[in-house]
């Protein structure tokens, strides 16, 4: 078999419902297609979703790195670091994240276990979209090329190699983990 | 907080899609997993705000037609397309229907708990929140270039410097969004 599989062979497709089935159990099984879930953690009163996007990232980060050293895969896939607009649409996008409860990933999932007011926020996102698509041409004349460094990584953009950000992110993350977890121990215990 | 306390013992299996709730640590771990496969067998990340842009793309044709969407700047370079996302996006609801369905987490909610203590059980006030919710999540995920997903875990992972400032970036605007929205409770009638 030859890897990678086009994307839109059958087998592609194939693999695509696999992934986004495991996928959608994931979401839901991690609690985070639970309006609640989302907003408690801009509460700061639940971190389900940071120890599951922190996992995700420290092992998917891994097992990419280890690929591309072994020269499994062919190259990044990574997104324009166009600062302005990463900045201000990240910063748009915390809002409505906030707002709605869901991102667009956990709001499929939502939608599916019949939350109806996720079902009207994806109407919101489809127009959204259009609003988006209509501006764009203003967008990207007056912010996408502003702070833009292209396709950049931290490696090389600091100079400081990969398996060092990925120590510090370790770091970090256990930290993380530990005062949350023990927080919540904390709680518990002043509970009962 | 009952739900956090949903997490099985150690007998049984942890993985059984009758339980409601799996370890946070597992379901991060399974992501991971799960994007080394997205990597590797068809080299593209896991993501999905593009695909919905691509559903915007085609609820505009209904109204302009076929042609006239295309012809805009934004949807010339991503055309709606059916493909490997659509169906993506598609099984990742019925994933999450499957799991929901054996989790008995199924629910036709209109108003969720945390909405309802501070904005109490109006049903149009929360829809009306939620549509211009998904509506700003939209433009903001395609202005940085990606959301959640494509971001916060497929960049992320791959050390994107996009990514690093995508994440704290949305963390602290939903913080002081939620503050804003959840000060005041609705008094108890």
């Amino acid at each position: 078999m030859n890897l990678p599989i086009p994307t839109n062979s059958a087998g592609g497709l194939l693999i695509a419902a696999i992934l986004g089935l495991i996928f959608g159990i994931l979401l839901n099984k991690g609690r985070v297609t639970d309006y609640n879930a989302i907003v408690n953690l801009f509460r700061l009163k639940d971190f389900t979703v940071v120890k599951i996007m922190m996992t995700a990232i420290f092992v998917g980060g891994i097992g990419v790195f280890a690929m591309m050293g072994m020269g499994l895969l062919e190259g990044y896939h990574i997104k324009d670091a166009n600062l302005l607009g990463v900045v201000l649409g990240s910063a748009i996008f915390g809002v409505g994240m906030a707002l709605y409860g869901y991102c667009p990933g956990t709001a499929v999932g939502a939608i599916a276990t019949g939350r109806l007011h996720a079902l009207i926020g994806f109407f919101g996102m489809i127009a959204g979209g259009m609003a988006y698509a209509l501006s764009f041409s203003w967008v990207k004349a007056n912010i996408l090329g502003i702070w833009s460094y292209g396709k950049i990584r931290l490696p090389e953009l600091t100079g400081i190699p990969a398996i060092a950000w990925w120590i510090l992110i370790a770091a970090g993350t256990g930290a993380l983990f530990y005062v949350v977890e023990r927080a919540a121990r904390s709680h518990r215990t002043r509970l009962q | 907080m009952k739900t956090n306390e949903n997490l099985p013992g150690i007998k049984g299996n942890p993985l059984s899609l009758r339980i409601k709730v799996w370890n946070p640590y597992i379901v991060g771990t399974g992501i991971g997993i799960l994007s080394w496969l997205a990597f590797l067998l068809v080299n593209k990340p896991i993501g999905m705000s593009t695909e919905v842009s691509k559903f915007s793309g085609w609820a505009a044709s209904l109204f302009v037609g076929w042609e006239s969407m295309t012809s805009n700047a934004y949807w010339a370079g991503t055309t709606p397309a059916f493909g490997y996302s659509t169906v993506f996006l598609a099984f990742t609801g019925l994933g999450a229907f499957i799991s929901a369905y054996f989790g008995k987490d199924l629910s036709l909610e209109p108003v969720p708990s945390v909405w309802e203590e501070y904005h109490g059980t109006s049903v149009g006030k929360r829809m009306v929140a939620a549509f211009f919710g998904g509506a700003i999540l939209l433009y903001g995920a395609r202005m940085a270039g990606g959301c959640t997903s494509g971001h916060g875990i497929s960049g992320t992972m791959q050390l994107a410097l996009s990514s690093w400032v995508f994440f704290p970036v949305m963390f602290v605007t939903g913080i002081i969004t939620a503050r804003l929205l959840f000060r005041k409770k609705v008094s108890a009638s």
